[in-house]
């Protein structure tokens, strides 16, 4: 018997995205380019250096964190949603030999794949601020890639749960602004109180724009290995969590 | 008998095997129960329609086939191969035209139907060989760049059935085939089943539509409330349950009170719908067309399988 993969189903949004790749990057790659000039350049330079970087080389890192976020969860709720309850595809696609699984799998690799692409575009537009990343930059790659499995998984379940588009606006002011903007990417977390430290530190962006620091600017002394497991068991749970309520709202 | 004829059995290949065999088939979503007890065979070659009111169980039986209902009593088994155990080899060889269009709006005609053989892992040669023989089958070579969104209705509704046949499939599943489409577009559509046919294609199919089941099925199969109210060969259902010819007179209730005594001396059953009376006449009544008088609006017509849906499942609409 013939092997199935989720690839088909990734194969089949590149197609159609391969017909929209300048709306999506523009959608993508506008925010976090507007906050790195808005913020790293038009603030960042009335302020002090963080740890030896100026603000913008400061924010510059977590901002490639935040661009994969968008992208990865944008995908997979809007884009999602719109393949699940108007196009009919996920119909269209369980009638064939894949099977669910395969299905969500593909649609997750999709989000991240596309939430990478974003980060890297990110991370080639940074020499233009000046920010030149060191050569360690190339292993934060897989890190954005498991920090896209992870939104775009998270993505996926709030789609299992919509009625409308509308209740994507929850996901969004109530989980992916609040990280954007808590997760590290615009101040330091090593001076605040413990307490509300330790909670920041739980974000799950956190890591990643620690990370998205740490292999920029090669400095390596600082911990990984945590960081990095914990992303790692974050995305297969979200995924796992993905599956089974999929499965819910599609096979009755 | 060799291992290799038991591989044929295994797979279900071998003729004598029923394409589709259910037995016992229930379903509960809820309280609400869809499927009562529903039992049906369908041999290899043969073409089969479902008919039955909204809500009569027609659509979940359909998912049960494809795997997006799970069934919660009987067995089934397609090619001969259980559901749902083994669904993946099963899917390899069904294709199925959906009622919602789930064509893939933003890529065109040719990408739709070359990413659907990409889910059957269908090699890319053999893909395009088989997108080039079903776009001129049925008809849109001339379309083969176009975006769906640039087509009409009729041309969605044969790139459904073209992107259902791109595997090759030896079962054919058609949910309205041919809902809301015009005159032509349908017998476009049909012309290309009978051919499908005659090719040895199995197929299910549901339909509002009667005389589309009765011009494209041998043997129908009509449901209600969950179960099969009734099976057979069209025509030979209607002159059995229905009759052979039918009556349609518009009159006052007095009339008709006073044309219904008449009717009553020949062997029919009638029904009063408002301010119509219909007879359904199992013998030739003929002789008693005498007593409706030229003044009075009537009609004969042979009966149909329209009457016998009525019949069996009521005039009261049904809306779920």
């Amino acid at each position: 018997m013939k092997r199935v993969s989720f690839f088909p189903v990734w194969l089949r949004n590149a197609r159609v995205w391969r017909k929209h790749v300048l709306a999506t990057l523009i959608g993508n790659l506008g925010q976090p380019l507007l906050f790195l000039l808005a913020m790293g350049y038009g603030l960042g330079r009335e302020m002090a250096p963080i740890g030896g970087l100026s603000y913008l080389q400061f924010i510059a890192p977590g901002l490639v964190a935040s661009a994969v976020m968008y992208s990865a969860a944008f995908e997979t709720t809007y884009g999602s949603y719109t393949r699940l309850a108007v196009q009919q595809t996920y119909a269209a696609i369980l009638m064939t030999p894949l099977g669910l699984r395969e299905l969500v799998v593909g649609e997750i690799v999709w989000g991240a794949s596309k939430g990478l692409f974003a980060g890297v575009i990110m991370l080639c537009c940074l020499p233009l601020f000046g920010v030149l990343p060191s050569p360690w930059v190339l292993a934060l790659l897989p890190v954005l890639f498991v920090a896209g499995i992870f939104f775009a998984a998270s993505g996926l379940i709030m789609t299992a749960l919509a009625k409308n588009y509308d209740f994507f606006n929850y996901f969004i002011s109530l989980a992916i602004t609040p990280l954007f903007l808590f997760s590290g990417i615009f101040f330091p977390l090593q001076n605040m109180a413990p307490g509300a430290r330790a909670l920041l530190e739980l974000l799950p962006l956190t890591p990643i724009v620690s990370l998205a620091r740490i292999f920029c600017y090669g400095t390596l002394r600082e911990p990984l290995l945590l960081k990095i497991l914990g992303s790692l068991l974050l995305a297969l749970l979200a995924s796992l969590l993905a599956i089974f309520l999929l499965r819910r709202r599609l096979i009755r | 008998m060799g291992s290799g004829m038991e591989k044929e059995l295994n797979n279900g290949r071998l003729s004598a095997a029923p394409v589709i065999s259910a037995a016992g088939l229930g379903k509960s979503f809820g309280p609400r129960r869809v499927l009562d007890g529903l039992s049906f065979t369908l041999a290899r070659g043969e073409s089969v329609g479902f008919l039955g009111p909204n809500g009569a169980g027609k659509t979940t039986c359909i998912n049960i086939l494809l795997g997006l209902v799970e069934k919660s009593a009987g067995e089934l088994r397609i090619f001969g191969l259980e559901v749902p155990r083994r669904h993946r080899e099963i899917k390899y060889r069904i294709g199925v035209v959906p009622q919602a269009d789930s064509l893939d709006p933003d890529l065109s005609v040719e990408e739709n139907l070359l990413t659907y053989a990409g889910y059957f892992r269908i090699a890319r040669r053999q893909a395009r060989e088989r997108t080039d023989e079903l776009l001129q089958f049925f008809a849109l070579q001339s379309r083969r760049h176009e975006i769906i969104e640039q087509l009409s209705g009729g041309q969605r509704r044969r790139l459904l059935l073209a992107r259902a046949l791109i595997n090759e499939p030896e079962l054919l599943i058609l949910d309205e085939p041919t809902i809301g489409l015009d005159p032509q577009a349908r017998h476009l559509i049909w012309e290309r089943l009978a051919v499908l046919q005659e090719q040895g294609t199995t197929m299910l199919l549901t339909s509002h539509y009667l005389d589309e089941v009765s011009r494209l099925c041998g043997r129908v199969l009509i449901l209600d409330h969950g179960r099969i109210v009734a099976e057979g060969q069209p025509q030979q259902l209607v002159s059995e349950l229905v009759g052979s010819e039918v009556y349609e007179v518009e009159g006052t209730p007095a009339e008709l009170d006073l044309l219904a005594r008449d009717f009553a001396r020949c062997d029919a059953s009638m029904e009063r719908v408002g301010d119509r009376l219909f007879v359904y006449a199992r013998e030739d009544c003929s002789r008693l067309e005498s007593v409706l008088g030229a003044a009075r609006t009537w009609l004969r017509r042979p009966a149909n399988l329209e009457d016998l849906f009525i019949q069996l499942t009521g005039r009261s609409l049904r809306e779920s």
